[in-house]
């Protein structure tokens, strides 16, 4: 069907897109429901790597066992996911479709350098998470061809995952992080960091990781971190806010107890 | 003789349709050709409209704009400024211009309505706005000998934001024409508010317009003028179009368009003697009241007589000031004015224990009223006074002195070694003690001389109020006194629609007032029908009498005064008195404030139903932790950039903390049962309180909504240890 209307916009839980539709910002008027391809739900371990079905909702990943053991990060990422009913309904392929900058998985995605599996009739092709998204809502995804599931390779060393909200539930980020961090060698350790909700798209920063890696103080790698973002003022907080926020939220990390 | 009913929990009225999904909210309702009407309202904040064009093929639809209204193009309330369509000028976003209807909402909604205007530079500010809607004065004493007696002074500035009542079911009303006049259904707060601005925008007389009230989800004062609008704008395209016509918000437009409560910068200067003696008080409030005077001068008097919080001092000082700027106009909440005077006295009165190194509780017990003190307008309380006993069983209940000191201490070491990047947030407990009178100020209720009825049946009453239910149990309530007073079953008494065709003006249903004011007035219906009744069961008395109606109408207290002029005297029949305390935790790297604990004692008189209380005591309590905390009006141009929920933020189940609610009963004479208000005092206390535990955690903060950026920025810029200033 999306071959001969390429056109159709793809829906499964709706939790973002009826919002939209509601509130009359949505241009599309002919829609392709994906809601019982059970085929696109499953999560399971394929060649080494955890192979997450687009259609999986957050609930799916909260209690996967599987998840919870390899990527805790997402599972608790999943967890902070609007309330209740929206996780019960809201997937993961729709959040990575949906690309906004605040996608509560997204940076956790990034930071474990997922890959998101795009099918259409004529076949299938991979595409680094990294390099999904070219702008604010912008995504390489053609029409006609539906993100069908997530890959994760496997992920070795402590994670992490805050998301800051406005509320304790039902609230969009602020700003939200994820990081891996492998274990300290005597010549700093390797790290990989994502931020949303302060970039048009979600963000690695990779001179921050380089700093991490190369020992730096974290005094230092803070610096970078707030150097290499550039968040900015709108309705929900300010720059000045994420900046520090983000700064602090770092050095929880690498300094405090994990919060995967 | 049956069972009392007062002070117990009975059974709602309206209980069992509303939590069955029985009972009909107005976009539930449907008319034989019922036809939907929108507004369109203005895009800017000031200036005048050039030119109206249609984008569309209009045959089909009814146009309405102030060509079309047949008497005075106002909404009639207190001050008559408020055109109901904009003619010519255009004072804010969200004005509404023209009406527009059709049967089928989809083309309606597509309809392109170009406007063209002339802009004019808005004003924003509200305290430099050169146009004051109300001024009041109030003096005690004098202000100049108060502050010679001082030790010291201490002064501050201190402010509030927007709020968003943020009832659940949006503005809606459904007009039908009939009669050579019009009906109209809607969810509102004040059926006869309603009746007068649609009299006078239609040229109706009275028995040419009725207003009945549907179940209606939510009010906060957020329905007590703004139905007057959109009434009026129904009923112009209902008489127009002779068919009926529903208007139903959607809740962007409900936001965007409607009132709010007032911002406010409200500044305090203190004189205090060394042993905590409050010897002078001089504050001067400025309250936003947006494009029209709509409610503000009220709000404004309700605001300043509240400001000096529940506080003896002999010379006193207050000037208040309601202003205008080109935001859509500010209008009723929940409070009317007082949580943003008490916000600031409360917040104050501990930088002023700060400054003199007492603990809060110390400084509020030297100063707090007692009965047989004057307020600030010269009213002597009664025996019903119970500042110190809220007090002390707060203080009491929540171990408060002992958190208080452990706090600061961790405060003051963390301030020496910060030992940032560990578990746990830094923690603080903050007070505010705090009233609220109930009733209309001043004389109003002897001008609103509102009335009540009470019809016998045959195997009880019917109350005939204008007092609507809107969530809060008026109708269980009032039940409950009647039943009681009357001497049968509670069961017994049943409640009318809030008819104007059929129910007296009981006023409107805010202020406090439908329990003590109307409760009591409906209590004398039923003392005097007991009276008739006599020995004879009510079916006996129809029977050998025919039928019975009562009507009462309220009377003054003989021991009451107000001169509106010198703004003397008893500004209220009685207060309701209250303390909260707010224990927060502040996240250290996102400086999120979460409360954790929150312990109120609210004294009401007497709590003539207790759940329902309680109810109103937590919700109030959780509306102002919200404003305390969370909810934020974003302003651009003067225009509601968050006119959303997803954006406009109030707090969920997650981000209310466990409410301990502790009702105490000290009775006021002239109340049913000794009740006094109870409705409002709720959201009085918890900014203050939560500002200051953020205070005792180590910001300071002048300012809701507490967000985490003004938190941060607290921390930043006011050194913990330079406030002996």
């Amino acid at each position: 069907m999306l071959r001969d209307e390429p056109t159709l916009t793809p829906l499964a839980g709706c939790t973002d897109l009826y919002v939209a539709l509601n509130f009359g910002t949505l241009k599309d008027t002919r829609f392709l429901d994906l809601w019982r391809l059970d085929r696109l739900r499953k999560i399971e371990l394929r060649g080494g790597a955890l192979s997450i079905g687009a259609l999986a909702t957050f609930t799916d990943l909260i209690r996967s066992t599987l998840v919870r053991k390899r990527l805790p990060m997402l599972a608790a990422a999943a967890r902070d996911v609007g309330g209740v009913q929206i996780q019960n309904r809201g997937t993961i392929g729709g959040n990575v479709a949906n690309a906004s900058p605040a996608g509560d998985t997204l940076p956790v995605l990034a930071a474990a350098d997922a890959v998101v599996v795009l099918q259409q009739a004529g076949g299938i092709r991979r595409v680094p998470f990294d390099g999904f998204y070219t702008g604010y809502r912008q995504t390489v995804r053609r029409p006609g061809e539906l993100i069908v599931g997530i890959e994760i390779p496997p992920v070795r060393g402590r994670q992490f995952f805050r998301k800051v909200g406005t509320r304790a539930a039902q609230a969009i980020s602020k700003i939200v992080m994820a990081g891996i961090l492998g274990p300290a060698t005597g010549s700093g350790r390797t790290a990989r960091i994502a931020l949303g909700s302060v970039a048009p798209t979600v963000v690695r920063v990779p001179r921050t990781e380089a700093a991490l890696a190369s020992g730096a103080s974290i005094e230092a790698v803070q610096r970078t971190l707030m150097e290499e973002i550039a968040p900015i003022d709108d309705l929900r907080s300010t720059a000045e806010y994420r900046r520090r926020v983000a700064a602090n939220l770092l050095a929880r990390f690498v300094c405090g107890a994990s919060r995967g | 003789m049956p069972s009392r009913s007062v002070g117990r929990s009975v059974v709602r009225k309206e209980g069992r349709g509303k939590v069955t999904g029985a009972a009909r909210y107005i976009d539930d309702l449907t008319f034989p050709g019922l036809i939907h009407a929108r507004t369109i309202r203005s895009t800017i904040p000031a200036g005048e409209i050039v030119d109206v064009a249609f984008g569309f093929d209009t045959s089909g639809f009814t146009l309405v704009d102030y060509r079309d209204i047949p008497g005075r193009n106002i909404v009639a309330l207190i001050d008559d400024d408020q055109p109901c369509l904009a003619e010519r000028l255009v004072r804010h976003v969200a004005e509404p211009i023209l009406l527009l209807a059709h049967a089928d909402r989809e083309a309606l909604l597509a309809a392109d309505v170009r406007i063209r205007y002339r802009e004019a530079v808005p004003t924003y500010d509200a305290t430099t706005s050169p146009i004051a809607f109300k001024t009041i004065a109030i003096d005690k004493g004098r202000i100049d000998q108060g502050f010679r007696e001082a030790d010291v002074i201490v002064e501050g500035e201190y402010r509030t934001g927007h709020q968003e009542q943020l009832y659940i079911e949006p503005n809606g009303v459904i007009a039908v024409p009939e009669h050579g006049g019009v009906t109209v259904y809607g969810s509102m707060q004040c059926p006869y508010y309603v009746h007068r601005a649609l009299k006078v925008l239609l040229d109706l007389p009275d028995d040419k317009v009725r207003v009945v009230q549907t179940e209606t989800g939510g009010g906060f004062g957020g329905k007590e003028e703004y139905p007057s609008m959109i009434a009026g704008h129904a009923a112009l395209v209902a008489i127009k179009a002779q068919r009926p016509v529903k208007l139903v918000y959607d809740r962007v437009e409900d936001m965007l368009a409607t009132t709010k409560r007032h911002p406010a910068v409200i500044r305090h200067r203190t004189g205090v003697k060394r042993d905590g003696t409050l010897t002078a008080i001089d504050i001067d409030a400025v309250i936003d009241g947006g494009a029209y005077a709509t409610l503000s001068a009220v709000v404004l008097s309700r605001g300043v007589i509240h400001a000096t919080g529940p506080y003896r001092c002999d010379h006193i000082r207050i000037r208040g000031r309601a202003t205008m700027t080109n935001t859509p106009p500010n209008g009723a909440f929940r409070g009317f004015g007082a949580p943003q005077t008490q916000f600031a006295a409360e917040v104050h009165m501990d930088r002023i224990a700060e400054a003199l190194g007492i603990d809060p509780v110390r400084i509020r017990e030297i100063n707090a009223l007692r009965p047989g003190d004057r307020t600030a307008t010269g009213q002597r309380l009664g025996r019903d006074c119970s500042a110190l006993a809220v007090l002390r069983e707060t203080v009491k209940r929540t171990d408060f002195k002992r958190k208080w000191r452990a706090y600061a201490r961790l405060k003051a070491s963390r301030c020496l070694k910060a030992s940032r990047y560990k578990e746990g947030g830094s923690r603080g407990i903050g007070l505010s003690l705090f009233f609220h009178g109930a009733g209309f100020t001043g004389g109003g209720e002897v001008k609103l001389a509102s009335k009540a009825s009470l019809a016998l049946t045959d195997r009880g009453a019917r109350i005939l109020v204008a007092s609507t239910e809107i969530g809060q149990g008026t109708r269980t309530m009032h039940a409950q006194i009647v039943a009681d007073t009357l001497g049968v079953p509670y069961d017994c008494v049943d409640v009318n629609a809030a008819d104007t065709g059929q129910v007296p003006d009981s006023g409107p249903t805010v202020a406090s007032r439908t329990c003590m004011v109307v409760g009591r007035i409906l209590q004398r219906c039923a003392e005097d029908m007991r009276e008739r009744l006599g020995r004879l069961t009510p079916r006996e008395y129809l029977k050998r009498h025919g039928p019975l109606v009562i009507t009462r109408e309220y009377e003054r207290p003989t021991d009451m005064a107000w001169d509106d002029n010198s703004y003397r005297g008893d500004a209220y029949g009685t207060y309701g008195w209250a303390c909260d305390v707010a224990e927060i935790e502040v996240d250290r790297e996102t400086w999120e404030v979460k409360p954790i604990a929150f312990t109120t004692v609210h004294e009401i008189g007497k709590a003539i139903h207790p759940v329902l209380a309680l109810g109103q005591i937590e919700g109030g309590s959780a509306q102002g932790l919200g404003y305390a905390l969370l909810e934020e009006v974003v302003m651009r141009d003067g225009r509601m950039a968050n006119a959303q929920l997803t954006n406009y933020i109030i707090p969920t189940t997650l981000d209310t903390p466990p409410i301990d609610v502790v009702i105490l009963e000290n009775p006021y004479k002239h109340g049913p049962f000794g009740a006094k208000g109870v409705g409002e005092m709720p959201i009085d206390g918890p900014a203050p309180a939560a500002i200051n535990a953020l205070r005792n955690a180590g910001f300071d903060l002048r300012e809701i909504p507490a967000t985490p950026e003004r938190v941060m920025v607290s921390e930043k810029q006011e050194p913990r240890h330079a406030l002996h200033a």
